[in-house]
């Protein structure tokens, strides 16, 4: 069982190493802006799908980490080691100072205020112009220089870069949710009053699954910019926060993997319908209710279910 | 040193007085039932001392140390375990990945978030053997909520019997059982460690009657009568509650 799944893992990693060999550059591009949404939705996964905490303000995290990686690298230096770590720190710090106040909320109220907080961000990001661009964002971020052999400027190369964060992101929230520390998370999830007689701090575990999102949504903003070259208040605001929503629903709740399946999934569908019309979120609400009347465990429970095999 | 003491304990919800000045002291390995008629506040009286409500007043006291103001967690930590009336079990896991939340939550790696759960392979044992010493092992991998209701309250004391606790209050842990069910439960409280003392809510007579070594008859929010199962047998004022005979 251990190997079997061991060599699907191996497989797939196979294809994303290989992928780049056949792929176009504009491919190519897509496929890395999917790697970046994976580990996204993922970060955002570890709340929804083990915490069972609904945040509707996860774009927060990630936009803060884009927009201060990319204040850095125009006003300050684009150097790697101080602006990526940079991004991931006011990530964290900003998820830690507002799961302070989400965290005294339950269910729909913690949706609320997590929205609400999440759009303080995206509302001072579309008023403070003179540091943020205002509306227009912030154009021309570099990539970043390191001493590699290949540039990061050309596609081939920063894939491999996100690549590299992709799997060490999974890695690491894979070891995270099956740790003591990720299946008390889904305890909580199922009955927050029996953990808390049988001994667990409930608030403690919701509060470190709420900055570990973040830390990991920094991540994926952080690469995002440098990807993207440009961000803007969109990347903040609510309309983002709901589609990693719907990556993680889409994919399936709770399975990591179901998530970063779901991103690629949405980023591709966003990709194929916008060279056909500007509805994009009017879609975004029919993909949501589709799944909610057809696979509400995700394309990752649809398997599942053909396989025959029980939720973990 | 008393296991439990609760002192001059009063709550209120708005206006409604649940309980009024109730005292209650039990001794270690001792076995007391709290009996009353619903409403009487025996419930309320497990959430205060769970921690799960803070009191208006009063003070309670677990092995010596005054819990009155601590978290459920800091309870649970200190060797204090309750069942639910309400089964509040882990439905969507299986009987097995529920007993290891409970095993897991006195371990000293519970907030361990750097390797699987299967790294530490003295809480799978620990959760077997539970399994297996209470008859459930067969069933471990089944999902909770697909179990039958007598087997999900065994899951329940099972759960409260991970950590060893030393105070253990069971809040009618025979309710809506058939009589077969019943009978199991109570033999399998019957055979829990001497060592624990047990503070059990029941409405079956009977069941308490047998479990217990004393008796405490709460009503509307007071304690009505105390002592051995033979002195709450004959007190009149009891059997006028019990029997409906009085007006009010």
């Amino acid at each position: 069982m251990k190997t079997r799944i061991a060599i699907r893992w191996a497989a797939a990693l196979a294809v994303l190493i290989a992928l780049p060999a056949v792929l176009s550059s504009y491919q190519l591009g897509l496929l890395t802006k999917m790697l970046i949404f994976g580990i996204f939705a993922m970060s955002l996964d570890l709340l929804l799908g083990y915490a069972g905490l609904p945040s509707l303000g996860h774009a927060a995290y990630f936009g803060v980490a884009a927009y201060t990686v990319g204040l850095l690298a125009l006003r300050v230096a684009n150097n790697f080691w101080l602006d990526f770590p940079a991004g991931l720190a006011v990530a964290t710090g900003v998820s830690a100072l507002f799961g302070l106040f989400a965290l005294r909320a339950r269910g729909s109220y913690f949706l609320m205020i997590t929205l609400a907080l999440g759009q303080v961000l995206w509302g001072i990001a579309f008023g403070w112009r003179s540091l943020t661009g205002g509306d227009d964002g912030l154009p021309s971020v570099p990539r970043p220089r390191l001493p590699l052999p290949w540039p990061l400027t050309d596609g081939g190369p920063f894939y491999y870069f996100v690549l590299a964060f992709f799997v060490i992101s999974i890695l690491a929230l894979s070891v995270i949710v099956r740790s003591p520390f990720g299946r008390a998370l889904v305890g909580i999830r199922e009955s927050e009053r029996r953990m808390e007689v049988l001994g667990y701090d409930v608030w403690r575990y919701k509060y470190v699954a709420f900055v570990l999102a973040g830390l990991f949504a920094g991540v994926a903003g952080n690469l995002f910019v440098y990807f993207n070259g440009f961000v803007s208040p969109s990347y903040l605001n609510i309309v983002f926060s709901a589609a990693a929503l719907l990556m993680v629903i889409l994919g399936g709740a709770g399975t990591l993997v179901g998530p970063a399946l779901g991103a690629a999934v949405i980023v591709f569908l966003e990709n194929v319908i916008s060279a056909y019309m500007e509805r994009w979120v009017l879609v975004l609400g029919v993909i949501y209710v589709l799944v909610t009347l057809f696979a509400p465990s995700g394309l990752v429970g649809l398997v599942r279910q053909r396989l025959g095999s029980h939720p973990a | 040193m008393m296991a439990l003491q609760i002192e001059q304990l009063s709550h209120s919800f708005g206006g409604l007085l649940a309980l009024s000045d109730v005292n209650l002291a039990v001794a270690p390995g001792e076995r007391l039932a709290i009996i009353g008629p619903n409403g009487a506040g025996k419930t309320t009286l497990f959430n205060i001392v769970t921690g799960i409500f803070r009191p208006s007043a009063g003070r309670i006291r677990l092995l010596g140390q005054d819990v009155t103001r601590l978290p459920p967690h800091r309870r649970a930590q200190l060797g204090l375990a309750r069942t639910f009336q309400i089964t509040t079990l882990f439905p969507r896991l299986t009987v097995l990945d529920s007993v290891l939340l409970a095993v897991q939550g006195l371990d000293p790696v519970r907030f361990t978030l750097h390797r699987p759960r299967e790294a530490y392979g003295h809480l799978r044992e620990r959760a077997e053997s539970l399994l297996a010493e209470w008859g459930l092992a067969d069933r471990c991998h089944a999902v909770t909520g697909r179990l039958s209701y007598g087997e999900q309250r065994q899951v329940e004391l099972i759960l409260a019997l991970a950590g060893a606790p030393k105070v253990l209050l069971l809040d009618e842990p025979t309710a809506g059982l058939s009589p077969a069910e019943t009978a199991s439960v109570a033999e399998m409280i019957r055979r829990f460690s001497r060592d624990t003392t047990i503070l059990l809510i029941e409405h079956d007579m009977d069941v308490a009657l047998e479990l217990v070594d004393r008796i405490t008859v709460l009503f509307q929010g007071r304690v009505l009568a105390e002592g051995s199962k033979d002195k709450i047998r004959s007190d009149p004022e009891v059997a006028a509650i019990y029997l409906g005979t009085d007006d009010a």
